[in-house]
């Protein structure tokens, strides 16, 4: 008697355990599951303004202007372009033509304001969603990856 | 000629490990006597060879002898010393042999140091450690081979990463693989019990220092990492929840709670069942950080490789290891008897608490880092999962576990009194409440997050220090007493407390860190001067420096408090040569208080810099407090008890007549 209900004690303390923690995933997996979209994805499906993602492409050769620490530049998959701007510094490996990820959310002017930028961490490295996305833009050259 | 030595014996180690994977089996189940020894013999030689493999490897990088391809495209003739050699396992294949080296070194140790174990259990724990050595090695040979040859030999290496160029990086991996691949003698004595369908007080005497040995290592080997993205990345931050760092994350989450689950074994002959499971989860959460990590799945610096061969040899090689081990479990588990019956308020209470909490915490963050790459094999859309769903789980798991990690010690086995526990913890108590008072007396825009995280330090240093002075009966009697029981207490007491005040450090680190951070980012002309978090940050001005294989952007700060000498400080922006890359090498000066971070970006070409400026407050106790942790584990593994293989089981208080008879092999 004793036994199973003590047992049994445990056995509901560990599903409440459980109970919460299912709760807790459940209600934040809602606000913190972040989309990886190309520009092309954005062009033919557009996000809602104020809505945090991911945007990935490649750096569009000559789009980068300086102003300070506030730095405006397109991402492109050679097929469509979305303007970007970011405040910050910006990773070593940021060069334009290359590939970055940034994640962030678009203003009411369409623009993606970069909350933060990932560039690669050595020269032969594409993030592979970026890479994928190119490919199915038609537009991915592998040998032109450096 | 070094190349073909080390293939060699690479493929020596991998015979004998076939060989120590089933004979010593077959010896056990017959009773066979030379055939179980035949394991200590075969682990040697697997150590020898290995052991052969590694030093050959060593020095073709050490004499940058570039007809290895392995060489060539991972070491420069230009780099310094250092970082040749820790170039050996900066690499793919590289670190692959050292996780195999490691995996012998630990078979070794258990032939050696278990000289106490019976026959049959170590034969068939070495076995298995061979059959783990079997997969890694044919992994190693038939896909990563770190011995092949180049033809005709380029003049020079291509270089290693920069990134991967310091000091923190080059002792990271090695922690990191001793406390992962410590996990397989845990493992292996865990598919050992099964096999044998017996498991009794003094198993889990056995696995315990294993355990800690591995936990220790886990420990640095995470606070390395994490110390390295703080000051190499330049973004200021020390943890990402990457999903390489979670993998790293979810084995020692498992591994905390193996090492307290085992004491209920030891001591209650309880929860035995589930400490197989655990420990069992444990190495299959370091297989899966390896795959993680190594077959490109995930986007990262750690990802060396991203060969579609390599990817499924460790996706069968897990399914092998980890089904298969599940379905001996499944198939022996419920012959185990469960051991004795006990009350949710007692010691043994408390440790299923912290198992239930720690083993809730790793699923979040294994549901967290996983589903992400099944949503993308199952539709194909891309996401990640952001720091705010870690933080949002993990935290509500956490808390509760600290607050029980003060109760925990008080309550005594079997039966414990919760009101008797809280009267003697209310100055812990008070403690907590008068910190959290002070804090937010002194900062009252404080979020309630950062006052519950100081309130959970003080409770917590508070209790532990609290229980440890009543092990010892301070202030109870003459001071000589108390010395007496100080020195008569077993280590790994002294240990568990060291450990728990660690974690105490490390909170303390984390919230001071991420509550009361400033930080200043703009252009900053020479001579300017700006006011960081109390301190005056003035910009003398910036020039060009030429390193070793580098030349760089180097700025000059000084930082001072208004009286006093300054400080100087010189963050830099380097761009090597081989291979061309550059990175941002941030001025950081730790104090005990708080720690100064500048970063030096781009000139913007009207003679200013983009700087930014951190002041970080008590972030430096996040490492000093997982430094605590390890040593916690150091000194507990000390203990005469817990001496790796001391344990005997006639010895053990709580073993059965049926263990004694078990003991003589």
């Amino acid at each position: 008697m004793t036994r199973k209900r003590r047992r049994l004690y445990f056995v509901l303390a560990g599903m409440a355990i459980l109970g919460v923690a299912a709760a807790l995933v459940l209600t934040s997996f809602q606000d913190s599951l972040v989309f990886f979209r190309s520009p092309s994805d954005l062009a033919e499906k557009p996000i809602p303004v104020g809505r945090n993602f991911r945007l990935g492409g490649l750096v569009e050769d000559g789009s980068v202007e300086k102003d300070g620490v506030i730095y405006q530049f397109r991402v492109t998959d050679l097929v469509e372009t979305v303007p970007v701007t970011f405040k910050g510094l910006l990773p070593d490996l940021f060069r334009e033509g290359q590939g970055v990820v940034a994640e962030g959310h678009f203003n009411d002017k369409g623009v993606f304001i970069a909350s933060n930028v990932l560039a690669k961490h050595d020269e032969n490295y594409m993030p592979p969603e970026v890479a994928e996305s190119l490919k199915k833009a038609g537009q991915w050259m592998p040998e032109a990856k450096n | 000629m070094v190349a073909e030595i080390g293939q060699f014996v690479l493929i020596l180690a991998l015979v004998t490990a076939c060989f120590q994977g089933v004979l010593p089996l077959i010896g056990a189940a017959r009773g066979n006597a030379p055939l179980m020894h035949f394991a200590d013999n075969a682990a040697f030689v697997q150590f020898v060879a290995i052991s052969g493999a590694f030093a050959c490897l060593t020095i073709g990088y050490v004499t940058s002898d570039f007809s290895i391809l392995n060489v060539a495209s991972n070491s420069h003739s230009l780099k310094p010393m250092l970082y040749k050699v820790s170039g050996v396992w900066g690499n793919h294949e590289g670190s692959l042999l050292l996780w195999g080296w490691i995996l012998a070194l630990f078979g070794f140790a258990v032939a050696l140091f278990g000289r106490n174990l019976p026959d049959s259990l170590k034969a068939r724990v070495l076995a298995i450690q061979g059959l783990i050595g079997v997969g890694f090695l044919m992994f190693v040979l038939f896909t990563s081979n770190p011995f092949e040859r180049l033809d005709p030999a380029p003049l020079d290496g291509s270089g290693l990463n920069p990134l991967l160029q310091d000091p923190g990086l080059a002792f990271h991996p090695p922690f990191l693989y001793l406390g992962y691949v410590g996990l397989s003698v845990t493992f292996s004595f865990a598919i050992a019990a099964l096999i044998e369908g017996r498991v009794d007080p003094a198993w889990a005497r056995w696995v315990r220092p294993w355990t800690l040995a591995a936990w220790g290592f886990l420990t640095i080997g995470i606070a390395l990492g994490s110390w390295w993205a703080y000051y190499e990345l330049g973004w200021g931050g020390w943890w990402f929840w990457d999903p390489v760092e979670n993998a790293s994350f979810m084995p020692w989450l498992a591994a905390t709670a193996l090492l307290h689950s085992a004491i209920v074994v030891e001591k209650r002959d309880a929860l035995k069942n589930w400490t197989i499971l655990l420990a069992i989860i444990a190495f299959s959460f370091s297989l899966l950080g390896t795959f993680l990590v190594r077959s490109g799945v995930l986007t990262s610096v750690h990802a060396f490789a991203s060969d579609p061969a390599r990817g499924v040899f460790i996706l069968i090689f897990l399914i092998v290891v980890i089904g298969g081990s599940l379905l001996l479990y499944g198939i022996r588990a419920p012959m185990m008897k469960g051991g004795g019956l006990f009350a949710p308020i007692s010691r043994e209470g408390a440790l299923v608490l912290n198992n239930l909490l720690l083993s809730t915490a790793a699923a979040t963050v294994l549901l967290g880092t996983l589903y992400p790459i099944f949503l993308d094999a199952f539709t194909g859309a891309k996401v990640s999962v952001g720091p705010p769903y870690f933080v949002s789980t993990f935290l509500p798991l956490v808390v509760p576990l600290i607050i029980a990690m003060a109760f925990g010690p008080f309550l005594p086995w079997k039966r414990g009194d919760l009101t008797g526990v809280l009267t003697r913890l209310k100055f812990a108590l008070a403690a907590a409440l008068l910190f959290a008072g002070v804090v937010w007396w002194w900062q009252s825009n404080a979020p309630v997050m950062a006052l519950v995280g100081m309130g959970l330090f003080a409770w917590l240093l508070v209790g532990t220090i609290l229980e440890w002075a009543e092990r010892i009966k301070l202030f109870r009697g003459p001071l000589t007493s108390s010395w007496k029981r100080l020195v008569q207490l077993p280590r790994s007491s002294h240990g568990m407390t060291m450990a728990h005040i660690g974690i105490a450090l490390v909170v303390l680190g984390i919230t001071a860190s991420e509550a009361w951070q400033t930080e200043h980012l703009g252009v900053m002309k020479p001579g300017e001067q700006i006011s960081v978090g109390g301190y005056d940050f003035q910009f003398e001005g910036a020039e060009n420096v030429a390193g070793p294989n580098y030349e760089a952007l180097r700025g000059t700060f000084i930082a001072s408090t208004g009286g006093g000498k300054g400080i100087l400080m010189y963050p830099e922006q380097r761009r090597y040569t081989n291979p061309p890359m550059e990175t941002t090498e941030a001025a950081i000066r730790p104090m005990l208080t708080a720690d100064l971070y500048v970063v030096i970006g781009d000139a913007d070409g009207k003679g200013g810099y983009a700087t930014r400026i951190y002041h970080k407050p008590f972030i430096s106790w996040i490492w000093i407090g997982a430094f605590v942790m390890f040593a916690g584990g150091a000194l507990s593994l000390s203990d005469r008890r817990l001496r790796l293989g001391a344990p005997k089981r006639a010895r053990s208080p709580g073993a059965k007549e049926k263990a004694l008879t078990g003991a003589k092999g």
